[in-house]
């Protein structure tokens, strides 16, 4: 009896601590179903009482195109990473090959440097190659936040992969790239399903790269879309608000769906190298 | 026999490892290259037409730790750092344990809280800089029933700072808490059985088992989270783009703000850059070798 009062108890605190960390989700929600007059108004609109849709219009007509690059930006970025890192997350894993630990430093060495950094020197490049203001180029920076990320998690995973069974693949006349294709790949499609996951978050809420290569003009993604929202009509927080909670969309489905991935991710990219 | 089949397997190896090589080449060696080499550049937006950025050694570095915005924006990092992280982990760190009883709906609540983290940035830092108006802000007014007068928190250079830390904030404790709730969950239970016979209180439990099990776990949350943290830019550049007068500029977005603001100066921005990679590389490698450490223990 007290047990069970105890776990109710938690449960309550619980729900409490979470509406408190989750609140600014809720006004986000808030404020994009209040019509527009009602939002300069004090106190603030605490329930959205007459609810309007009227800021979803407005993001949805003005949006769209730049959603729709962000779509193909985290997917092109999703591809190239699994591209590149699994195969390399296999040798590293699997091979042994000589050098292999430097390759695994580099990798986590990667991860720290400052994004700053990295866009100033694509920048640069990009600047003399032709590639700012491209679909390409931003993928391709893109996908520097996922690849060193995605081999590590790859890796960490793979060497859990029994020996004995591509020692049996060599046996029966598999060639290493026949044994990567039907074991190994099939095999980790947990850790290939996370790092998906990861790479698809990071291209498509990527604003550095975005703000740095693409803000002269071309296709730009939805962070920019909201970006230029707020430094022009800085009264629209309705529409603006609308379009943030439509580019919570993509997180909030995976974490509803893939939960047990992601926290896998997080684990797996901390802790293990 | 065994060596040419060694041979061969290295081979293997290393064509697998191919892509990634030229990859890391091209996508890193180079952009990081091509900023240190204009750290010792004239660069400016000429540059870019003309092709001509002559070298002048030090005199990028010389002149961003001269300039009177240097040390502020060193302050500010510091502080934004520090801050950041003395709250993320003590509120990471009480969530933890308080997830690590199950109750009902713990798994659910557990992974609600991962949302704030996995976000855009562009979405949390709008809806913060929208709370944070100063007239039609939800801050102030919750602020305004404790009877505290309103504050132009992302527009007064007194506050700007504490706004961007606070936001920081809230974005780092679902990180911080799956890792710390990770470590708790690795803490032997009989541990605390064999200690509560002994008498001991939940306070004696905590500082004198959780605490020093939890020391690897730690050391990786702040390390990992000091480099992230110096990383920071989004966040900032959102909800204040550094100022107002540049009382919230950080290393990353006054290595921004020169490069791309008004005056397009790349070898300055560069420089303030590099300086900026020395500090993260330093803690970084710190965190690769408590990691070395430990493995072989």
């Amino acid at each position: 009896m007290n047990r069970a009062w105890a776990s109710w108890l938690r449960t309550i605190i619980g729900v409490i601590l979470c509406g408190i960390m989750l609140f600014p989700l809720y006004w986000m929600v808030n404020v994009s179903l209040t019509p527009r007059d009602d939002l300069q108004k004090t106190p603030p609109t605490l329930f959205p009482t007459s609810i309007t849709f009227e800021g979803y219009r407005r993001a949805i007509s003005d949006q769209l195109p730049f959603l729709g690059t962000s779509l193909i930006i985290a997917f092109g970025t999703v591809i190239l990473t699994i591209a590149i890192a699994a195969p390399a997350a296999y040798a590293l894993a699997k091979l042994n090959p000589r050098g292999g630990s430097v390759i695994t430093f580099v990798l986590l060495v990667a991860q720290m440097i400052p994004g700053i950094i990295m866009a100033t020197g694509f920048y640069a490049i990009y600047a003399d190659l032709g590639l700012l203001n491209t679909l390409p180029g931003l993928i391709l920076a893109d996908s520097t936040l996922a690849v060193p990320f995605g081999i590590l998690v790859m890796r960490a995973f793979m060497i859990g992969i029994p020996d004995e069974l591509l020692q049996a693949a060599k046996v029966d006349g598999a060639s290493s790239v026949r044994t990567f294709v039907s074991i190994v790949l099939p095999l980790s499609r947990n850790a290939v399903v996370t790092v998906s996951l990861f790479a698809f978050l990071f291209a498509w809420s990527d604003f550095l790269f975005a703000v740095i290569l693409t803000s002269s003009g071309g296709p730009q993604p939805f962070t920019l879309g909201i970006y230029q929202y707020i430094s022009n009509y800085s009264k629209d927080w309705n529409a603006i608000m609308a379009t943030a909670v439509i580019a919570s969309l993509p997180a909030t489905v995976l974490i509803t769906l893939a939960q047990r991935y992601i926290s896998a991710g997080i684990t797996a990219g901390a802790v293990k190298d | 026999m065994s060596s040419t089949q060694s041979r061969r397997t290295q081979w293997t190896a290393w064509g697998f490892l191919t892509p990634v090589v030229v990859y890391l080449l091209l996508f890193y060696a180079y952009p990081i290259g091509r900023n240190l080499v204009m750290g010792f550049q004239n660069y400016t937006a000429r540059s870019f037409v003309t092709g001509e950025a002559p070298y002048i050694g030090l005199d990028n570095y010389r002149a961003v730790t001269s300039s009177p915005l240097f040390w502020p924006t060193v302050r500010h990092t510091v502080i934004f750092v520090v801050v950041s992280l003395a709250f993320q982990f003590t509120i990471g760190l009480g969530l933890a344990q308080f997830f690590t009883r199950h109750f009902r709906l713990s798994a659910l609540l557990r992974s609600l809280f991962l949302l704030p983290w996995l976000l855009p940035l562009i979405v949390s830092a709008s809806t913060w800089r929208w709370m944070f108006d100063k007239d039609s802000g939800i801050v102030n007014y919750a602020l305004s029933l404790a009877g505290i007068p309103a504050e132009g928190w992302t527009v007064d250079p007194h506050l700007s700072l504490i706004a961007v830390i606070v936001v920081n904030i809230w974005i780092g404790v679902p990180f911080n808490m799956v890792v710390l709730y990770g470590g708790l969950q690795s803490i032997p239970e009989s541990l605390y059985e064999a200690a509560a016979l002994d008498g001991a209180g939940p306070w004696k439990m905590f500082t004198r088992i959780t605490l020093p099990l939890l020391k690897p776990v730690t050391a990786v949350v702040l390390l990992l989270g000091l480099v992230y943290t110096l990383k920071v830019f989004d966040i900032i550049w959102i909800t204040t783009q550094g100022g107002p007068a540049n009382s919230s500029q950080t290393l990353a977005t006054w290595s921004y703000q020169l490069s791309f603001g008004p005056r397009l100066q790349f070898g300055l921005g560069a420089a303030a850059g590099n300086i900026l990679i020395v500090v993260a590389l330093i803690f970084g490698l710190i965190y690769i070798r408590s990691q070395r450490n430990q493995e072989q223990l």
